[in-house]
């Protein structure tokens, strides 16, 4: 199974996409080959950023969209052939800034897709500004004196607007990374997964996030609401990586 | 009564809430049952209850174009009504108003409409039927007719309606009050319909499969006539967080291969520029319907203007083929419902479709002539290895696969792209894939010229003419029965492609040319500036929020013609 196009791939050397990518391509074989899926029911979508380019690095239906708007893109092709496994390549100034509506109403709705979020905590395409997900004090080309703004927390935000898969990864961790996209694609519902992603180039939290990281112990129980807003609430010092989040709820696309 | 033109005009007056809207549609499909041509429209404001609401119904034995301002008949259910229009009641026509609304005087035909409501006991709304049935008496038309509209539209609910109906008739018959005859005729195919109504039964004859909406009036009834029948019809219809996401979510529809459709007002229509681009630059089918009111901004929501044209024909950013058609009425609105799905499909491009408050709700007796076309457009040969959604073909035209085929991958992309559908900046490649998409715009004037681009109505010979389009068809075509010197009238229904060579050969005998807008520029009159370079210098534009007034306008028209 040949999931790559002949398309040069323009990322930064040691960028972290290639361990998202790598990681969204085994999960892909793994799941073909168990008959779970089939390659051509697989519809990829995704926004404008450096995420934006890995839909031409896949041999498989994709479609680049316009900044923000990956999400009711994938929405409409769903409504249209729900037979489809819509998948959407996010980045984080692209679904926490210009489509945030867009990403909020799918989760309210609970639309059968996968969202995959890289977030490196800073637009980087067009060199390096603060996004959403930015520090406070972030120093960038559009905020010389740091970012002014707190960050949001994303991962409350789609909890509570109605996710029924709610995850975090960290980009280097391909292995790990894989199986949670690979879980996520599994789920019938609106899975999100977002993937903690230095840039190399702008804003490189290599260091920061080496003793930040920290997976969810095997105890975790993935089904209390509650629960998952703690734990995702309190990442101050720590961030909890995992899935916080699974429940079965009825999904959009079965009854419009 | 009516002496001089053939039509007659009721018009039905009350506040928000009072059931004016629903009492003129019974009346008209009465008036429809015995073989009456009806033209009906609605002026309502921006609210729930309160304010002035009123049903304009015209009728005749021959078509009706546009509602008449002489009235015949006003029914005032509340005194504001006869302040608001004593002034456009026609010499000898009269005012029935409820009795305990006003004292009656010298032409007001009092009619206890309240009092027998709260006699029967009855639901306020009611109230209306007590004026109904005097109003058969008034045209000696059959009472049990309109029972039986009543018992069609509220069902066990109607007995209230019935009996007051009855009431109403007798109180008309015990006072003596004048009567009229109305030719009566054997009900013919014709059925009452709007504007929005035809555009989206237009759609549904072309095979549409979604419809995706933000609530926005004038287009708003549109989105509630196809959720009301999404199961009859089959199809899904879906109202999203705001009209980017209406837009791009029928895009995603499109490219997964089902037949969409979207539908805004100007202010909604804005929002959509970008995606409007990418179904440009994608070439994926695209159908939205605009139906204008006045702007800037939120501007008159619940009024009727044309000045959304100059927007739509230079619609997204960037350069790519798109075809804007502007309908004038119910018949050429189900036209362009079905011509703008077939056209997406054709040609693999965005289609606007501009309709406007006045053409969107106005309800006009019609016989719709059922389309029966579905262009489903080049499909791929799915057993082709190496698919390549944007091949280059001879006609510009490459052949559509979708996501769920096996062998192959279709590839879709908002940047410019190869023929595969993966990212280029190579300027021979961007060149070669704009010039393909440009290929197709010869063949869409070719259908498009197929399909009248422009009418022409009127004396075809004479040296004088007036340009229109969109609603304002009605009120000319009212109108220039009332010109006193020989007139030519052209009607534009396709804006892009413009049809500069049918245009420019029409007016090659004209000496006065007068444009007829419903915006405060002449957006209609800079078009044709611009493709065939003849500068329209009469212009009679009409922006207070209001259609056209077909007595007005033939005033108007005589006084340029004097010039």
């Amino acid at each position: 199974m040949d999931l790559n196009t002949k398309t040069k791939i323009t990322w930064c050397p040691g960028c972290p996409n290639f361990g998202i990518l790598a990681a969204f391509k085994s999960s892909v074989s793994d799941l073909v080959k168990a008959r779970e899926i089939n390659l051509e029911n697989l519809a990829i979508f995704s926004g404008i950023g450096c995420h934006g380019k890995i839909t031409e690095y896949l041999n498989l239906n994709t479609f680049t969209s316009l900044h923000g708007r990956a999400i009711p893109l994938a929405l409409g092709a769903k409504i249209a052939n729900p037979k489809l496994k819509a998948i959407a390549f996010v980045g984080d100034g692209d679904v926490y800034a210009e489509g945030l509506d867009h990403l909020i109403h799918a989760a309210k709705k609970n639309s059968d897709m996968t969202i995959i979020v890289h977030n490196n905590q800073v637009f980087a395409l067009t060199t390096g500004q603060f996004t959403p997900t930015s520090p406070k004090g972030l120093k960038s080309k559009s905020s010389p004196k740091g970012s002014i703004e707190e960050p949001l927390n994303p991962l409350t935000l789609i909890l509570s607007a109605g996710a029924s898969f709610v995850a975090r990864s960290y980009a280097l961790e391909i292995e790990k990374t894989k199986k949670i996209i690979t879980a996520a694609i599994q789920h019938r519902g609106f899975s999100f997964v977002e993937i903690i992603q230095p840039c190399i180039t702008f804003y490189d939290t290599r260091e920061i996030l080496k003793n930040k990281i920290k997976w969810l112990d095997e105890k975790y129980k993935t089904n209390d609401f509650y629960g998952a807003f703690n734990k995702i609430s309190k990442s101050k010092e720590k961030m909890p990586l995992g899935i916080f989040y699974q429940v079965k709820k009825p999904i959009f696309e079965d009854e419009v | 009564m009516a002496e001089d033109n053939n039509i007659t005009t009721i018009l039905l007056g009350g506040e928000a809430g009072d059931g004016v809207k629903e009492a003129g549609i019974s009346f008209s499909k009465l008036l429809l049952e015995v073989g009456q041509k009806l033209f009906i429209s609605f002026e309502y404001p921006s609210l729930i209850r309160g304010g002035h609401n009123s049903c304009s119904l015209s009728f005749s034995n021959e078509k009706v174009f546009n509602n008449l301002n002489e009235l015949d008949i006003v029914i005032a259910f509340n005194k504001e009504t006869v302040e608001l229009h004593k002034k456009e009641l026609r010499k000898g026509g009269i005012i029935i108003i409820d009795s305990d609304k006003a004292a009656t005087s010298n032409n007001n035909l009092a009619l206890p409409m309240s009092a027998f409501t709260k006699k029967q006991n009855a639901h306020h709304l009611a109230r209306t039927s007590v004026a109904l049935g005097a109003l058969v008496y008034y045209f000696s038309l059959p009472l049990n007719k309109l029972e039986k509209i009543f018992k069609e539209s509220f069902k066990n609910k109607a007995k209230d309606n019935i009996v007051l109906a009855r009431q109403g008739f007798e109180y008309a018959k015990k006072n003596n009050w004048p009567q009229l005859k109305i030719k009566i005729a054997k009900k013919g195919t014709a059925r009452l319909i709007d504007g929005n109504q035809a555009f989206a039964e237009g759609l549904l004859s072309a095979g549409l499969e979604n419809y995706i909406a933000y609530p926005m009036t004038p287009a708003t009834s549109i989105l509630h006539f196809l959720a009301e029948h999404k199961d009859k019809y089959k199809i899904k219809v879906i109202q999203p967080e705001n009209e980017i996401a209406a837009a791009i979510m029928a895009i995603g529809a499109s490219y997964a291969g089902k037949r969409s459709a979207v539908g805004t007002s100007g202010g909604g229509f804005a929002l959509m520029q970008e995606s409007f681009s990418l179904a440009g630059i994608t070439e994926i089918p695209f159908v939205a319907v605009i139906s204008q009111r006045p702007g800037p901004a939120t501007g008159v929501p619940t009024g009727t203007g044309q000045a959304d044209l100059a927007m739509l024909k230079n619609a997204g950013h960037g350069e790519f083929p798109l075809v804007v058609l502007a309908p004038g009425d119910a018949e050429e609105s189900y036209e362009a419902g079905a011509r703008a799905l077939n056209l997406a499909w054709q040609f693999q491009v965005p289609v606007l479709v501009l309709l406007d408050k006045h053409l969107s709700e106005s309800i006009a007796s019609v016989d719709l002539k059922e389309n029966k076309k579905i262009v489903r457009g080049k499909l791929a040969n799915i057993k082709e290895k190496n698919y390549k959604r944007y091949s280059f073909f001879k006609d510009g035209i490459s052949p559509m696969a979708f996501p769920g085929t096996r062998g192959l991958s279709v590839k879709s992309n908002s940047y410019e792209h190869d023929e595969r559908g993966i990212v280029t900046e190579n300027p021979t490649i961007v060149k070669k894939m704009f010039d393909k998409r440009f290929k197709k715009i010869p063949l869409i004037i070719r259908e498009i010229n197929n399909q009248s681009p422009l009418k022409v109505y009127g004396d075809k010979k004479a040296t004088n003419a007036i340009i229109f389009w969109g609603s304002t068809k009605g009120a000319v075509l009212e109108a220039i029965k009332n010109i006193k010197q020989s007139i030519k009238a052209i009607q534009i229904i396709s804006m892009e492609p413009f049809p500069d060579k049918k245009l420019a050969s029409e007016l090659k005998q004209i000496k006065k040319i007068i444009a007829v807008e419903g915006n405060a520029i002449g957006q209609l009159a800079s078009l044709i500036r611009e493709k065939t370079g003849i500068e329209i210098k009469n212009k009679i534009l009409r922006y207070d929020s209001k259609p056209f007034n077909p007595a007005d306008l033939a005033e108007k028209i005589n006084k340029e013609l004097k010039k």
